[in-house]
């Protein structure tokens, strides 16, 4: 048989094979060394932690009795068996969860516009004027890194218990978060359509609705729905704190461990968010088509 | 000269040509703005009744915007009164950290599978695709702060509830992303590794995990950063960290240890937002000279 791939002599190959191997042994002392280091921070977060792996062993049967407390009624039947009587508070929790994605949509909608307004003056394309920019953008900063749970606690201490202060407290982090995005994309416009309407005598107006709009409005519209998505989970918790929505009666149930009531609401708690998620990613590939049709 | 026209000029004198020539640029059509229009009348129209529906009216913005305003008052300046509380704040701050890691680094190893599991390319079972699909979502539309209160029931208070209700609520959106980027993941490093003679495990271990480590560990990284976020208010329900200390604060109304505490968070947060930037860009510039 004759050798298709003619092999070097081995004179020629033994170094080449060392410089191999020890290539693969340097690669592999990487590789060793990286992964102690993950598990000395693993150990140190662990003592942090205060883990207690026996714990958890011990009471991993809690884990999964609780999940079989949550599906048993006050009579000790499963809560399938008696649909009426699981979901009881149909109609009060229908409403709450209804509270709670108006709270999401109000605040939405006003970060965006908020985000949209402190856009302009924070990005460099727009902006020339060092100071104001250095200005808008620290205070979004500090909206998006202040989590919206905690303005919840201080606002519902200023307002009193009820919505408003978890709607200010969503709206104020969707600035923050929202304006950055918002920023990033208005520079990274084409600037070439706003010279074009400026040059055949576009006022500046013109120029923002005919040049800047079109090009970012897809964009901003679907950073804002993804938003919209995130908030919605945030205000299920945000009436933990008093501030509206079905998580003050979530919190109430788990704390007192009305366990039927506890699996009820999450339930729709699940699938008002995977509906919400569904038809707002809808919305967003649709316009992702409509951006590309035209 | 009469000739010397601008192109505006030109355009107006023949509008009525123009206009007649490209309707459908020109003129603005009721059927394609209705929609539009009736979309932005119905968003708005659902804001105004929110905002009835809710009782949020100016009177009540402006009665309560007093109040805040003094509260920021009392805030300033972010003081913790004494060295024995800053250290205790440390430690929690510390320990809120420790959550965070542990939590992502227990759902990075817990996601990673499920990933696997989840991707077209690996498994090309209809049905285990659709039902990890769905459990990740099911994982992933439950917030952490609920997760931290079940878990509370299971291992008690403390910081450990606090990981594990960050690793449940991560698992999710972990498993999702990495099954994206498992389904994007080039497909002839995997034929290469087949066609050499290697069996479906090789090709998973020399064709798709080089290509997707860099991508994981970057994922990690931008993960741990928004775990610590997470982290920092997991403690309002009692699950350790410095959100036990924050929300106990504001309890008890003593306002310059509340901004202190969120001085430090967000110097914390920063901090970290920088370092791992750095890391991630790194990482993913090291293994991929594109």
């Amino acid at each position: 048989m004759t050798r298709l791939v003619s092999m070097p002599p081995a004179a020629q190959l033994a170094p080449l094979l060392t410089a191999y191997n020890q290539a693969a042994a340097a690669k592999r002392r990487q590789l060793v060394i990286g992964l102690a280091l993950v598990a000395i921070a693993l150990a140190i977060s662990a003592v942090g932690a205060e883990v207690r792996p026996v714990t958890l062993w011990n009471k991993i049967g809690n884990f999964t009795s609780y999940f079989d407390r949550l599906l048993k009624l006050d009579s000790g039947m499963r809560v399938w068996t008696d649909p009426q009587e699981w979901f009881w508070g149909l109609a009060r929790w229908s409403r709450l969860l209804g509270e709670t994605a108006l709270i999401a949509y109000i605040a939405t909608l006003t970060g965006a516009f908020a985000a949209f307004i402190c856009a302009a003056p924070a990005s460099r394309n727009l902006m020339r004027y060092a100071p104001v920019r250095f200005t808008v953008r620290r205070v979004l900063e500090f909206c998006r890194s202040v989590p919206d749970i905690v303005f919840a606690m201080i606002f519902v201490a200023a307002f009193g218990l009820g919505a408003l202060p978890g709607v200010l407290a969503m709206t104020l982090h969707t600035s923050g978060a929202l304006g950055k995005l918002f920023t990033e994309v208005l520079e990274n416009i084409d600037m070439r359509p706003v010279e074009g309407i400026a040059a055949t005598g576009g006022s500046w107006l013109a120029q923002v609705r005919f040049a800047v709009t079109p090009q970012v409005l897809s964009n901003l519209v679907s950073y804002t729905l993804l938003r919209f998505e995130v908030n919605v989970r945030g205000a299920t918790v945000i009436g933990f704190v008093g501030a509206g929505g079905i998580g003050q009666d979530l919190i109430t149930a788990i704390r007192k461990f009305y366990y039927s009531d506890v699996s009820a609401m999450l339930l729709m708690i699940i699938g008002t968010v995977m509906v919400i998620d569904m038809l707002s990613g809808g919305l967003r590939h649709r316009l992702l088509a409509m951006e590309t049709a035209s | 000269m009469s000739e010397m026209h601008g192109v505006r000029e030109v355009l107006v004198a023949h509008r009525a040509e123009l206009c007649a020539r490209y309707p459908d640029i020109l003129i603005a059509g009721w059927g394609r703005r209705a929609p539009l229009l009736a979309c932005g009348v119905g968003a708005i129209g659902l804001y105004v009744a929110g905002l009835v529906a809710l009782g949020i009216s100016p009177a009540v913005i402006t009665s309560g915007l007093g109040r805040l305003i003094d509260i920021a008052g009392l805030m300033l300046p972010p003081d913790p009164q004494s060295w024995s509380r800053f250290l205790l704040y440390l430690g929690a701050l510390g320990q809120t950290l420790a959550i965070a890691s542990l939590g992502t680094l227990l759902a990075a190893i817990l996601g990673i599978p499920f990933g696997f599991l989840a991707a077209r390319n690996v498994v090309a079972n209809r049905l285990v695709h659709f039902l990890s699909r769905r459990s990740l979502d099911t994982l992933r539309s439950v917030d952490t702060l609920i997760w931290a209160l079940i878990w509370i029931n299971v291992v008690g208070l403390g910081p450990f509830a606090g990981a594990l209700a960050i690793m449940s609520s991560d698992i999710g959106a972990f498993g999702k992303l990495m099954s994206e980027a498992i389904e994007a993941a080039d497909r002839r490093p995997v034929d290469g590794v087949l066609s050499a003679g290697g069996g479906r495990l090789h090709a998973i271990r020399f064709g798709l995990v080089p290509q997707v480590l860099p991508v994981f560990a970057s994922q990690i990284l931008y993960f741990f950063e928004s775990n610590t976020r997470s982290a920092t208010i997991i403690g309002i329900v009692g699950a350790g960290g410095i959100g036990l200390q924050l929300s106990e604060q504001i309890r008890v109304l003593e306002w310059q240890q509340v901004s202190f505490l969120i001085l430090m968070i967000l110097v914390t947060v920063a901090a970290l937002d920088w370092i791992s930037q750095r890391l991630r860009s790194a990482m993913i510039g090291h293994h991929q000279p594109s």
